[in-house]
């Protein structure tokens, strides 16, 4: 195994402008609807005072919780000292700066008054999760970039491994930041419950290592770089795990609101769709099914190892997370809340009924937009910095590789 | 001696000019500031905390009197359809699942002493105030809905157009999430006035008594002699949602 060598992308072909156009038009069409939604107000979308979080806040959110995941490989290699992982660290690093900036944008241009962000930064209520996720976001930004600075400049990479720690404790600490905006919730039933916090970590390891795989074939691919089955496999067998692990902490969730009385109705609602169904399908086949069940029999099946099936599950586990996040977020404000236990309960404000929601364009233009941001940013950050490793053949990555031609 | 004594006479003359200068021009200043917080030259103190008592077996399924004053009083008017429009208070029919027994109340802001919108508020802007009341501040507002998220009774509504016509005495705006303020304008009016010592009613607790119902009580739960105080050492009062121990501001008798 070589040390690794960085080069940057030609990106003068036809194909990677044009991959820059078509994320360009996204994220205009995303700013296009921006303007919209502020200039008439948040009623042209399908937000109202029920259902306040709607579909820019699943992108956002999840954007967000895979930015900490994308970190899962540069983790792996600084903290835990796997040799194999050394090389994409880099990448790693800028796909979690790049994820966490397009989910930030849909976040803030969702604001019913995005222009006083700045109030944001310079006023702090320090009960507010939301006020510790601020100093979580910019200390993520902070340190992810020192961290990719210390991995990239030579003289400071005996400091990466220092680094690189303090960004596994920071990550870890901002997705149960956010996994907590819903935990500490004590008015919803879907919500207050401390095990979305490590909930949101375990997907977010996911989530996270779902877009670095298919960001990491299509670069290979695409610029017809070495990427070596060695590497492939690593990545393949953790994905299957972090699915497993957060199929574990849905079951455990249900089962802990299951065992509690007070709970049945929000229950009865997600898993057997009583009132709407909308919550229980998106749960069953898309977050289960979609995000879990196919993605693991991709990843195991012994027929199936190979590149295709491995992005096949990035994909399936990345729309299972989008689900995830509609169920959580949606669906916990679409369940009434409890306010006369035993009464059925009537007014003009929505009281008692489950709370319909559909997504309106605006707000996909706005949350497609994020996911936009996020790749524009890698592949223009992969043009001008030595990121990408110049091969990932296993020759060049497998620590074993050169000791069994040896011994052969 | 006598350049000296020139010198001094002009030095004279400058601070003297010089001070009536800045007396001409620090006087308005002054005045207006004077005139600016004429009204509120006491500040809200832990000395009071409001509250409302709302008793529902005087409140009439049908009537929503309370409702149309408060829509008045604040300048809330229908624009886009009950999804979004604003309702910082409305009216609740309940029916037993066991019984059947239905009955009806007002729901609206419960100025909780631990409230949960204040907590979760990245910014500061939902906020109380020493005397209990639980307000917005829309120029720190920044529109997050968080608050809305957090708020076991959905009392607050977000602002979801362009406003027209707004009351001068409550002010809203686009973007920004409100709920009820127990028209902290009419509270305030008398503020530090001891020779109007009463308080001024919420427009929903004035309306409520004008239709003759009197279901609703508003006043100082500090001060014992206070008519909701002594109604509520009597009679008693439930809190909504009273496991999350909030400490409402606003109680409830009769709901069974």
């Amino acid at each position: 195994m070589q040390k690794p060598r960085y080069l940057e992308l030609e990106g003068r072909s036809a194909g990677y402008y044009l991959l820059l156009v078509i994320l360009g038009c996204f994220i205009a069409a995303g700013l296009a609807a921006f303007v919209y939604m502020e200039h008439e107000g948040h009623w042209v979308t399908r937000m109202d005072n029920q259902i306040v979080w709607g579909t820019p806040h699943v992108f956002a959110v999840f954007l967000i919780v895979a930015a900490s995941g994308a970190l899962n490989v540069a983790s792996i290699s600084s903290v835990f000292g796997r040799a194999i992982y050394k090389p994409l660290a880099p990448l790693s690093a800028l796909l979690a700066l790049a994820l966490l900036a397009g989910g930030l944008a849909i976040l803030v241009l969702d604001l019913g008054r995005p222009e006083r962000v700045i109030v944001a930064m310079t006023k702090y209520n320090f009960k507010s999760i939301f006020a510790w996720n601020m100093i979580l976001y910019n200390g993520f930004f902070a340190i992810v970039l020192v961290y990719l600075w210390m991995m990239m400049e030579r003289r400071f990479n005996k400091y990466s491994k220092v680094a690189g720690f303090f960004a596994f404790i920071w990550r870890l600490t901002l997705t149960t930041g956010t996994g907590s905006i819903f935990g500490f919730l004590v008015a919803r039933e879907a919500y207050d419950a401390a095990i979305l916090a490590p909930m949101f970590i375990i997907m977010s390891f996911a989530y996270g290592l779902a877009i670095f795989n298919i960001v990491v074939v299509a670069a290979y691919n695409w610029t017809h770089r070495d990427l070596g089955p060695a590497m492939l496999l690593k990545l393949r067998r953790l994905l299957g795990i972090f699915i497993a692990a957060s199929l574990y902490f849905v079951v455990v969730y249900h089962l802990t609101n299951l065992y509690i009385t007070q709970r049945h109705g929000i229950e009865a609602f997600i898993l057997l769709g009583t009132g709407d169904a909308t919550y229980m399908n998106v749960f069953w086949f898309g977050q289960i099914l979609i995000g879990g069940v196919l993605p693991l029999l991709l990843v195991y099946a012994p027929r199936l190892q190979c590149r295709v099936s491995l992005v096949l599950a990035s994909i399936l586990v990345i729309l299972g997370g989008l689900s995830q996040m509609y169920v959580t977020i949606i669906g916990g404000q679409a369940y009434p809340l409890d306010i006369f236990p035993g009464k059925i309960v009537e007014s003009s404000f929505s009281d008692g009924i489950i709370n319909a929601y559909s997504p309106s364009l605006p707000e996909v233009m706005l949350g497609l937009a994020g996911v936009a941001i996020a790749l524009f940013l890698v592949v223009f950050a992969i043009k001008v910095l030595r990121i990408l490793p110049q091969s990932l053949a296993d020759r060049d990555v497998d620590p074993h590789y050169v000791a069994e031609k040896q011994t052969a | 001696m006598s350049d000296e004594t020139g010198l001094n006479v002009t030095r004279r003359q400058f601070l003297g000019t010089s001070t009536a200068l800045a007396g001409l021009a620090i006087a308005p200043g002054v005045f207006l500031t004077k005139v600016a917080h004429a009204g509120d030259t006491v500040a809200a103190t832990e000395k009071n905390r409001w509250g409302m008592l709302i008793d529902t077996s005087k409140c009439a399924t049908g009537c929503n009197d309370c409702v149309t004053a408060c829509n008045k009083e604040n300048g809330i008017s229908g624009t886009h359809g009950p999804k979004t429009d604003a309702q910082w208070i409305r009216k609740v029919t309940l029916t037993d699942k066991q019984t059947g027994y239905v009955q009806s109340l007002p729901l609206l802001c419960q100025h909780c002493e631990n409230p949960p919108c204040v907590d979760v508020c990245p910014t500061g802007a939902s906020m109380k105030r020493a005397d209990g009341i639980v307000l917005v501040d829309k120029h720190t507002c920044i529109g997050c809905r968080y608050c809305m998220m957090a708020c076991p009774y959905k009392a607050r509504s977000f602002i979801h157009e362009v406003l027209h016509e707004q009351k001068t005495t409550a002010p809203r705006g686009k973007g920004t999430v409100e709920s009820c303020t127990f028209c902290v304008q009419r509270v305030d009016a008398n503020r530090g006035e001891p020779e109007k010592s009463k308080h001024q009613d919420p427009a929903c607790v004035e309306a409520c008594n004008a239709s003759g119902h009197k279901a609703m009580w508003f006043g100082d739960l500090k001060d014992p002699n206070s008519e909701i105080a002594t109604e509520l050492k009597k009679h008693g009062g439930q809190q909504l949602r009273a496991d999350l121990q909030l400490n409402t501001g606003v109680r409830y008798q009769g709901i069974t």
